[in-house]
């Protein structure tokens, strides 16, 4: 997990390809949505021009935007306007899928350096060590607890198994499980509750140690002490990763994110501060939304 | 007619289906049972058996059996789960697949008689193996594979994709996903599959008559080029030669062993398959 493993990467000028079906979008709505954040942070995340189509059906059309380095961006927007479609793009999970066709930019900070993910010769393997996920659903695997936390660096070579202690320590207290867990790190992971289960899905993540951790309401299947206590991990995280969770509950995504995307039909309505984004939102959808006035 | 009384009516005809199978099955077992079970002795279950004086056993026949099966499932499973592995998650929709597919459907239906002569000509007599447990091991798991291709295709399939995800959203490779996630997530289905297999192994005679042979070696042996004829074998080969005077007794016996032991087997694997799922779904 060196840096040095990493190069399979190209390093890529920043000029947006060809392929944006757009070419003239991306300057604009990246000032409107960088225009002010309040932390003052870099991007971590640079998408340009990002299109994907499943077959005929248009998935996202081109966005254009920037998540910034070390802090909460929330996506949100009505069912089946893209955010998840959108996010499994920033680790190019979509083409699980059949028939996903994908074109324009992510460029991730890797070194001081932004590369865009879906140049050729990107190694999957390497992308998906920077740029972690959680899903909607706890889903851990059919094994014990410390097995799912070590499962990232096991496969990345880590043998040892005090290193690997370690990290599952480590992973797990970022989680906020370790003393929920501690002395049970060998029962089976399916034997903790959903709320655990999403927190060890969580430690299973950072275990690996990204850059970015891409979640997809994270907290959709848990009851509110559980959502709670994840809550209070993202304010946590978010002191040393880049988070982009998507949410449809804008209070949740009020409580934690910094920035806020809203996203209809496909397209990137407005981004900007969270703050700004529920108070005084400069696109009538985006405030008819957040409004609760949407149709 | 009323809806009710087409449902009530629908009711019996199943009720009455349902009893006539366990009708049939109880009467079947049970007169298996009460015919064989007397005659399972210590002595019956440790002594040799001749084809000259009455009063011979099965220990050869119990060995043969266990020697036969365990080594036609350790050829059938490995290469039917590869398959199924193959066909579940690389094999794109294409000729070849279907190809594939063709192949182990037609051969699921193929008589057993016919996978025999077939086990003949190749084993026994092209590679010159003659009547051995190797060639009989080897039709058997032939007979099988199309049944651990499909159980275990089906089983990968169940897997749901969610944990291949997050396995590869971790940064595993295709194939540590398959090894350290679908495979042991699918593992109380492939029990399944793996236990129907061994009950058919274990039951089958037809197959082996001219592959394993109808005799024994003269001592206890772990040679897989020596003959071995299995309980299944021995109970027709009795029954058809039919010239000792207990004869039938020894079918009986012979029976009711080859029941108990197929019940104690898709107990066994299937106790152990829960158990095995249990501790990975976190139950116990
Ligand atoms: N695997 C897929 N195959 C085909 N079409 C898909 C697939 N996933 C998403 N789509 C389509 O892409 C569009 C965007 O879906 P997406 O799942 O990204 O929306 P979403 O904003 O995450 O919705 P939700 O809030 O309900 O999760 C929808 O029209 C959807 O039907
Ligand atoms: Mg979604």
């Amino acid at each position: 997990m060196t840096a040095e493993a990493m190069s399979p990467l190209k390093i890529v000028p920043m000029v947006p390809k060809v392929v944006s079906p757009a070419p003239e979008a991306p300057e604009m709505a990246t000032l409107a949505g960088q225009a002010e954040t309040d932390r003052e942070v870099e991007p971590a995340v640079r998408v340009r021009g990002l299109t994907v189509a499943y077959g005929s059906t248009p998935g996202i059309k081109s966005i254009d935007l920037d998540l910034p380095e070390r802090s909460v961006t929330a996506l949100i927007g009505p069912s089946g306007c893209g955010k998840s479609t959108f996010l499994r793009a920033l680790n190019r999970m979509n083409e699980l899928f059949q028939g996903v066709a994908t074109a324009g930019e992510v460029l991730v900070r890797w070194d001081g350096q932004f590369q865009n993910i879906y140049a050729p010769g990107v190694d999957l393997v390497e992308l998906r060590k920077r740029v972690g996920m959680v899903f909607q659903r706890p889903n851990p695997f059919p094994k014990s607890i410390f097995e799912n936390v070590v499962y990232g660096p096991r496969h990345h070579g880590v043998s040892n198994r005090a290193l690997l202690a370690e990290a599952a320590e480590e992973a797990l207290h970022q989680a906020a499980l370790w003393d929920e867990v501690k002395d049970k790190l060998n029962a089976p992971a399916a034997a903790l509750s959903g709320g655990q289960q999403q927190r060890l899905c969580i430690a299973r993540a950072l275990a690996v140690r990204p850059d970015v951790i891409l979640m997809d309401e994270p907290t959709a299947s848990l009851d509110p002490i559980s959502t709670g206590k994840i809550e209070d991990l993202l304010g946590k995280l978010s002191k040393d990763y880049t988070i982009v969770i998507v949410t449809h509950n804008l209070q949740q995504a009020a409580r934690v994110s910094h920035k806020t995307a809203f996203f209809l039909n496909g397209e990137l309505i407005e981004a900007a501060p969270t703050l700004q984004m529920m108070t005084n939102p400069r696109d009538r959808r985006t405030e008819n939304y957040v409004t609760g006035r949407f149709g | 007619m009323s809806a009710k009384r087409i449902d009530q009516i629908a009711r019996w005809t199943v009720t009455a289906a349902a009893g006539l199978i366990l009708l049939v099955l109880g009467y079947i077992l049970g007169s298996v049972l009460i015919n064989g079970l007397p005659v399972l002795s210590w002595h019956f279950l440790t002594s040799r058996s001749s084809n000259l004086e009455p009063g011979g056993g099965i220990s050869m026949q119990i060995f043969n059996t266990i020697y036969i099966v365990t080594l036609s499932m350790l050829i059938a499973v490995p290469i039917g789960l590869g398959a199924g592995v193959y066909l579940a998650e690389y094999a794109r929709p294409g000729r070849l697949t279907s190809l594939i597919r063709l192949a182990t459907e037609s051969l699921a239906s193929v008589p057993s008689i016919v996978f025999g002569l077939f086990g003949m000509i190749v084993f026994a007599n092209a590679a010159g193996l003659g009547f051995s447990r190797l060639g009989g091991a080897a039709t058997l798991a032939i007979l099988n594979l199309p049944l651990i291709v499909r159980v275990s295709e089906e089983a990968i399939r169940a897997v749901p994709a969610d944990l291949r995800h997050a396995s590869l959203a971790l940064g595993a490779t295709k194939e540590q996903t398959i090894f350290s996630a679908v495979l042991p997530a699918a593992v109380g289905r492939l029990a399944t599959g793996v236990t129907l297999a061994a009950g058919r192994a274990l039951g089958e005679s037809a197959v082996l008559i001219a592959t394993a042979g109808m005799s024994s070696p003269r001592y206890l042996t772990f040679d897989p080029l020596a003959s071995g004829e299995t309980l299944a074998v021995h109970l027709w080969a009795v029954n058809a030669e039919n010239s000792l005077s207990d004869a039938a007794r020894i079918a009986n016996g012979t029976a009711a062993f080859l029941i108990l032991a197929m019940l104690a087997v898709s107990l066994g694997i299937g106790w152990f398959a829960r158990r095995l799922d249990r501790r990975l779904a976190g139950q116990g």
